[in-house]
């Protein structure tokens, strides 16, 4: 899994994929989780360090990545690693 | 390492044409408490979901409603409309402020006699009175608003037997301008419907009284002007009647069908910004009523019915977020633990939903369904929302009119209905069904008792 | 003489193919030789063109759909003038009157924003719906029009119509019937689509001139601007137009505004028949998207607008030039997306 690399983000939540053009807005928790991808971090890294830094249990940090993960898919922002 | 509160992940594409989400704070702010009782305390002590209403609300939405009229006019009566709300408490609450009873049904009827309504302040409306219904109503004095041919027939035929005169008026149905026209009920004033009836009430003086004349134009009007056309229309009925027979009508009854604020579906602008006033209601009607030309000790009294814009404001109904969904074209849905079953109006309206928390100022557009295993159990097909969680609490505005007698115990049974009285002190005023409240109805068939599985 | 200086909040900055009257508004304040404007753009999309020209524009903050209500819409309106301190808020689109009407009052009495809009009762009274009565008690030829709720009424009409006649949605469409099988069939088509009523009018055949006018309120026309289209996109939109000398047409703008007792901008769309008689099709309740040709014939209807809005008095023009012509044109402008990032998350650039 990963996302572009030159996919801008602002510190206001504000991501530009020049790829395709469109444009979007996050809020913090989906910031900390793009900017993790980017970085090439597995799931479970990305569990693990939203664990670490806010204030929820694995549990539900995994349902909502999930749920993420598929709107980022929906929007073209990630890619399968094998497409 | 202190952690920073979560929000669940989300994102959303900046599409054009779609709702911008600045200076909409209002839609989504936090409602908290509802008459200074939190939220959270009325959902710990009663449950969830629970019906909350407004003792305080009732008082001055009334207290409003009686000073436009009354400013305006001299004889006014508000009468209380069961069907629109006939919680025991609720409907006393307007019997206190000096409401009579308007019933459409034997059931609605007793209920208000318990409630210690005097027979003489009954209105009695509807179109299915048995000749038992009337005999009750006859012998308590009532006010029986007929509505039909074959109504009028069975009490001409029971009357004939009886010892006793009844009290009555006609329903009267007209064009006033508004589409849908009501012509289901009543008697029709422009076709001769209503004066023809007029007159085989009039050829029974020994048996019936004619003492008032009602119509009751349609719901949810958003034109003021439709009650002038209807109070110029009763008044000219009226006025024919002092020439023709000399007899003075008592009473014009305009019915109700004021809006209230909630929102229509399919309304592009909200509720709150296109309804007419109570103001605007009181000024179409009692300026045609005073300008029509009645001598003073002729000027009949002003009854009103009006339900809807009387209660609706005053109830919230609290619920909670059962789950959080992703649909399959990408759209967010929510699920709540109430639905069309406790929350009939969701049929015709977009209820406004506030969340009971604060949250951040990201939001999201999603559909709102009930917990009901029916694809029709849906509250709102689309209303923009903070990023909400399983277990938040959420609060539905304006249900008091409708819901609390049209809901129905479908696959599970209906929640408890607390009244904050002018205190702030909290009671219940209906206890949530049980299974042995459903169950106590049923009989079973001695061949069916044992199963054996 | 020094220019006053007013900050005025302007909507409608859509300057597209099909395009708002913002932009030709502020153009019109930008000329003034009276006001130094500061205008402050309201939006409602993040595209809107009118956002990025900062030398019209000196700020644009997004405002809540009119879906929204007026109580989120002065919410925002709050926001903004606690930063901008407005002197005047000049709506420019339908769908957001009905809410900048109702909310006039506490403007001006709670923030001393001044607007001047019709009042609520004069905006409905020239509704599509109710038109031809509004013909009748303004003294102005309406084609005969009435309501319908189902397609069987249509046989119902055949004394007080001759075919063809015109089928029209309430809201939108319309459509030329030659026989009553033909209206029906456009009456359940129209109604499926916006519902009903469905207003059934009669067919008058000519040609369309339109005039940008405006009224103090009171039933004076302070200005009247007759033109005729002469070129308009598939969308029906004028793409030039010119400006026409016809004494008859102004007489008559100036009788419905003066009847009305019209206060505001308006644009009226007449057809003139072949018979050279003239009949009102619409009354729209705001400047047209072209009201900057009546900057060009000598008539600034929109700094007019300013100034009886301030309670400066204003005399009624008396002439314009005629002939004058406007040709829309489209440009590209560049904008970086820095810009798009700032209106699309603060809601403000």
């Amino acid at each position: 899994m990963y996302v572009n690399k030159n996919l801008a983000i602002s510190d206001t939540g504000f991501i530009f994929n020049p790829s395709t053009g469109d444009s979007f807005s996050t809020n913090e928790v989906g910031k900390f989780i793009i900017d993790l991808l980017k970085q090439k971090k597995s799931k479970e890294e990305i569990i693990s360090q939203i664990v670490l830094h806010f204030n929820v249990d694995k549990v539900n940090a995994d349902k909502d990545l999930s749920d993420f993960f598929a709107m980022l898919k929906s929007y073209q922002l990630m890619l399968d690693e094998n497409e | 390492m202190s952690k920073k509160s979560y929000e669940r992940p989300y994102i959303q594409k900046l599409n054009t044409g779609t709702m911008n989400k600045f200076g909409t704070k209002t839609e989504y702010a936090p409602v908290t408490a509802i008459e200074g009782v939190p939220v959270k305390k009325l959902i710990a002590d009663y449950g969830s979901p629970v019906f909350v209403i407004s003792e305080r609300q009732i008082r001055k939405t009334y207290h409003e409603a009686v000073r436009a009229f009354k400013t305006r006019y001299p004889k006014v009566q508000f009468a209380w409309s069961y069907k629109t709300n006939y919680l025991n408490a609720v409907c006393n609450i307007f019997h206190q402020e000096g409401s009579w009873a308007e019933v459409v049904s034997m059931y609605e009827y007793q209920k208000a006699i318990q409630n210690g309504v005097p027979g003489k302040k009954i209105i009695f409306n509807g179109p299915d009175k048995s000749i038992e219904d009337l005999s009750i109503a006859v012998d308590n004095e009532s006010l029986i608003h007929i509505d039909h041919l074959d109504e009028l027939y069975l009490l001409v035929e029971l009357l004939e037997n009886k010892k006793k005169k009844a009290r009555v008026a006609i329903r009267v149905n007209m064009d006033t301008g508004i589409y849908p026209m009501w012509d289901r009920f009543g008697f029709n004033y422009e076709n001769g419907q209503a004066w023809n009836a007029i007159n085989k009430i009039m050829s029974h003086p020994e048996l019936m009284e004619l003492v008032g004349l009602h119509c009751h134009i349609g719901t949810y009007m958003l034109s003021a002007n439709a009650y002038s056309v209807a109070a110029w229309k009763l008044s000219d009925l009226a006025m024919n009647i002092q020439l023709r027979y000399e007899k003075t009508i008592s009473y014009l009854d305009l019915g109700g069908g004021f809006a209230s604020a909630n929102t229509l579906k399919g309304s592009y602008l909200q509720g709150s910004d296109i309804i007419p006033s109570v103001d605007d209601y009181a000024e179409a009607i009692t300026s045609t009523l005073l300008n029509f030309g009645f001598k003073q000790e002729n000027l009949p009294t002003l009854i009103l019915e009006t339900g809807r814009a009387m209660i609706d404001d005053a109830a919230h109904l609290l619920g909670s977020v059962i789950a959080i969904k992703r649909l399959s074209d990408g759209r967010r849905s929510i699920v709540m633990d109430f639905g069309v079953n406790i929350l009939f109006t969701a049929f015709w309206y977009n209820h406004k939903i506030s969340p009971a928390q604060e949250f951040s100022h990201h939001v999201e557009d999603m559909v709102v369904y009930g917990p009901l295993c029916m694809n029709i159990d849906c509250v709102r097909e689309s209303v923009t929302l903070p990023l909400l969680n399983r277990g938040d609490n959420v609060v539905v505005h304006r249900v008091g009119a409708y819901n609390m007698t049209q809901w129905m115990q479908f696959i599970t049974m209906r929640p408890k209905v607390v009244l904050i009285d002018m205190d702030g002190k909290t009671h219940i005023i209906r206890e949530n069904e049980t299974l042995d409240t459903i169950n106590q109805m049923e009989k079973m068939p001695k061949h069916l008792k044992s199963i054996n599985l | 003489m020094s220019k006053k200086k007013v900050v005025v909040g302007v909507t409608g900055l859509n300057n597209i193919d099909s395009p708002g009257p913002g932009i030709p508004v502020i153009r019109a304040l930008k000329d003034s030789e009276y006001f130094d404007v500061r205008i402050i753009g309201l939006s409602y999309e993040t595209l809107e063109p009118g956002i990025y020209m900062h030398d019209l524009v000196d700020k644009t903050y997004q405002i809540p759909m009119p879906s929204a209500g007026t109580s989120s819409l002065l919410e925002r309106i709050q926001y903004i003038h606690s930063i901008e301190k407005l002197d005047c808020i000049i709506p420019n689109f339908d769908a957001e009157l009905h809410n900048f009407i109702k909310l006039s009052p506490t403007l001006k009495k709670d923030y001393q924003i001044a607007t001047f809009l019709p009042e609520l009762e004069q905006f409905e009274s020239r509704h599509k719906s109710v038109l031809f009565e509004f013909g009748e008690k303004n003294d102005v030829k309406v084609p005969f029009a009435k309501m319908i709720f189902s397609p069987s009424e249509i046989y119902q009409l055949e004394d007080k119509f001759t075919y063809p006649l015109v089928v029209k949605g309430k809201y939108y469409d319309a459509s030329i019937a030659s026989t009553p099988e033909q209206a029906v069939s456009y009456v359940n088509k129209i109604s499926a689509k916006w519902g009903y009523p469905i207003i059934i009018q009669e067919f008058v055949s000519g040609n369309e001139v339109n005039v940008t006018a405006i009224g103090d309120g009171k039933g004076k026309c302070i200005g009247a601007i007759p033109m005729r289209k002469l070129y308009i996109t598939d969308k029906g939109k004028a793409w030039a137009g010119v400006s026409l000398e016809d004494n008859q047409l102004i007489e008559i703008a100036n009788r419905v505004i003066a009847n009305s007792k019209w206060r505001g901008g308006c644009e009226l769309e007449f057809i003139k028949s072949n018979k050279g008689e003239y009949y009102l099709l619409e009354m729209n309740p705001r400047f047209p998207a072209w009201v900057y040709l009546s900057v060009g014939c000598g008539q600034n209807h929109p700094e007019a607008l300013l100034k009886m809005a301030l309670g400066i008095d204003v005399k009624a023009f008396e002439s314009y030039e005629s002939g004058k012509l406007f040709i829309r044109y489209a440009y590209d402008q560049i904008v970086s997306l820095s810009e798009f990032e700032k209106i699309s998350t603060f809601g403000e650039l």
